[in-house]
């Protein structure tokens, strides 16, 4: 099972090695984490996606509450959020796959954003499952190297926001 | 006014009386600023035991208790203190010197992150870079230490902040603010119905008690409750003396080194009410037996807690004296006697099995003795091994308290944490019972009790061996015992003598009565040793 909780801290630093710390030390998993500044630049959002069994992913909710940086945490499924990553990928390409990548690219909206002689980069920004499926459709081209920023989530629009 | 003159300032404004610690460079400022201040310094002979001495401190009193030492291998020293505090849920404050703010992260002498090392042992930690913090992270730490799930706080302060200039010291009043931090102290009004209206069904509840009774100083309530409702107590370790040992209600404490008719009233009730316990694998070996077949109750201030370990039926969020006090508000019809009859005839009829020979002392029989002619409110640390266990099950406890490590079982706590208590009320017998393994971690603090004039009575049940393990050997290894033997031991009369301590040694059944009583006569140390069949065990 899979879950994200969105986690609102003290934009402090040591604050991530606090929240990263107890996951290991609880022996929870991190499938992605990312950080960032809020519109409060005295308060960072987390978005952890962790995985596991049901009451695991209650303690992980529980023990994140109790932190003493952590301002708020909001737990939900995917398919109660709107997520995405940005991804990029760096692909050696010759003539005879040039169009290859291009199509790839154009069909699953991905951008070239870099070029060079031999290199191109791409950005793909989309749901976690569909970045996955452009990683996998450039596996057969030669990918120089790739970076993801993970998954950043928010709950979906409600008409009152609690 | 400099940084180092402002925490000791702090420390006035919070109450405290006595800081227990050890100096070096990086913590001089501020115990040079605190020969100015009323405030009790205590020289400690190892920084570990500064975080047990004022653990004993803090559970005696109900306040925060506070250490201070120095950076680098004073501060790593330390961390078991505070892991052990932190297991307990004890309030402390944990001040450590840092080196100067330019020089972190550059690996000078006795450097140490320490707020990095320990973050995993605290409720909170700072590090602080400004000197003008000073006075709020102070009121912050107090206030996070002692209130929610008590807890140990560390405040990393390095020497030039110590020493900077503060211009105006202002302590905050009134209530500590946090957006992070808003602990739970009211039980939720539905649900402590549904406890009451479970209660009044039951047939055969039974409420374990744990630390947190008495951390939240609910040991009256709880009594109260009990006698009421007329529903049997158990107790986990760190709960022994919230029920009067000898009261009728109480059937000793749960666990696999418990009394069995506790652990048979916990399998056997149809309703369990846990209270300020963890439901770690000491106290409830397998949590499907509480929740099978059962209504569980699990009240506790750390949300947390509640589901962690066992799935409870009623989940109760909030300090245990306020939710007492909210069900005993609650009219109910209950008639518990058939039960309580049953929990008698337990309680004569499983007794436990082990048989000290004859011609030894029974260490069961010796604490029970020497308990019973304790004064009523005197406060008994037990250490941790055997003696942990005999203590546990024989102590009798009436208006004092029974002190331990229980959820790190940390070997050498009892003779720092006797001295906290000791210091904190002094008009009080105050006793430390230890292994000769345990004493001897520990036994460089007869110095301290000696110059500070903190008289402990010390006994040590001396079997020449790490008995707990040896036992342990015994059992799962066949009896190839290794590193257990305590051999090299110094003898404890000259040990004794040479600190100046009264020494008192017994070995033999008819001599426990006289040598109990000469032991307990003044309000001096004493240091007695007990010696035991090397082989005896606590199963």
């Amino acid at each position: 099972m899979k879950k994200i909780y969105s986690v609102l801290v003290e934009n402090r630093s040591g604050v991530l090695c606090k929240v990263a710390g107890l996951f290991s030390r609880r022996a929870f998993n991190i499938d992605s984490l990312v950080v960032g500044e809020t519109d409060d630049p005295t308060v960072s959002c987390m978005t952890i996606v962790s995985s596991g069994n049901e009451h695991t992913l209650e303690q992980i909710e529980k023990q994140l509450n109790k932190k003493l940086d952590v301002i708020k945490v909001k737990t939900f499924e995917e398919t109660e959020s709107v997520s995405r990553e940005l991804m990029l990928v760096k692909v050696k390409y010759n003539r005879n796959n040039r169009r290859d990548i291009m199509e790839i690219s154009d069909v699953l909206k991905a951008q070239i954003v870099d070029m060079s002689k031999t290199q191109m980069m791409i950005q793909l920004c989309d749901v976690p499952e569909r970045a996955q499926l452009f990683l996998k459709m450039l596996q057969s081209i030669s990918i120089v190297e790739v970076a993801r920023t993970g998954t950043v989530a928010l709950q979906k629009c409600r008409d009152q926001e609690g | 006014m400099n940084g180092a003159q402002a925490m000791v300032k702090c420390l006035e404004m919070e109450g405290v009386k006595t800081v227990f610690g050890y100096p070096g460079v990086a913590i001089c400022p501020f115990y040079d600023s605190i020969l100015d201040s009323e405030i009790r310094t205590v020289l400690i002979r190892t920084e570990q035991n500064a975080a047990h001495a004022a653990s004993g401190m803090a559970r005696v009193t109900g306040q925060v208790g506070v250490c201070a030492v120095t950076s680098g291998p004073g501060a790593t020293n330390l961390i078991t203190g505070i892991a052990t505090a932190f297991a307990d849920s004890i309030p402390l404050v944990c001040i450590t010197g840092q080196v100067n703010s330019e020089l972190i992260g550059s690996d000078v002498f006795q450097e140490a992150d320490i707020t990095g090392a320990a973050e995993s042992f605290v409720k909170y930690s700072y590090l602080v870079k400004n000197a003008e913090d000073i006075p709020r992270i102070f009121k912050e730490a107090f206030y996070i230490a002692n209130t929610g799930r008590r807890g140990p706080v560390l405040i990393d302060v390095p020497i030039d902040v110590q020493n900077a200039p503060v211009k105006k010291f202002r302590y905050p009043e009134g209530d500590v603010v946090l957006r992070t931090y808003k602990p739970t102290v009211k039980g939720h009004a539905v649900q402590i119905k549904k406890v009451m209206a479970e209660l009044e069904k039951a047939k055969r509840p039974v409420i374990c008690a744990g630390g947190g009774v008495l951390l939240s100083g609910a040991e009256g309530m709880l009594r109260e409750f009990s006698h009421k409702y007329q529903v049997p107590v158990v107790t986990t370790m760190m709960g022994i003396g919230a029920m009067q040992t000898e009261d009728e209600l109480y059937f000793g404490m749960v666990g696999n080194n418990g009394a069995p008719c506790a652990n048979r009233a916990m399998n056997d009730a149809d309703m369990v009410i846990m209270v300020g316990a963890r439901v770690a694998d000491r106290a409830v070996n397998q949590p499907e037996i509480i929740t099978r077949d059962k209504v569980l109750v699990h009240m506790d201030v750390d949300p947390a807690e509640i589901g962690k370990n066992a799935g409870p039926t009623i989940p109760l969020v909030g300090d245990a004296r306020h939710i007492f006090e909210h069900m005993m508000q609650i009219e109910i019809e209950c008639d518990h006697g058939l039960w309580l009859q049953t929990l008698y005839e337990y309680s004569q009829t499983m007794k436990e099995t082990r048989r000290t020979r004859p011609e030894y002392i029974d260490p069961s029989e010796f604490i029970r003795r020497l308990s019973d002619r304790m004064e009523r409110d005197a406060v008994y640390v037990a250490d941790v091994g055997q003696n942990q266990i005999w203590s546990c099950r024989s102590c009798i406890v009436r208006d004092g308290k029974f002190l331990t490590s229980g959820g790190m079982g940390t070997m050498g706590y009892s003779i720092p944490a006797a001295m906290g208590a000791k210091l904190a009320c002094p008009d009080r017998q105050v006793v430390a019972a230890c292994g000769d393994g345990s004493f001897q971690m520990s036994m460089m603090e007869l110095a301290t009790m000696r110059q500070h004039d903190i008289p402990v009575k010390i006994i040590v049940i001396a079997n020449g061996y790490l008995g707990m393990v040896r036992e342990f050997q015994k059992n799962t290894y066949g009896g190839r015992y290794s590193v257990v033997e305590l051999s090299g031991s110094p003898d404890l009369s000259k040990l004794a003598e040479a600190y100046g301590i009264r020494f008192i040694r017994v070995s033999e059944r008819k001599e426990m009565d006289a040598a109990i009583d000469a032991f307990l006569r003044d309000d001096d140390a004493v240091l007695m040793e007990c010696v035991i069949d090397p082989m005896d065990t606590v199963k």
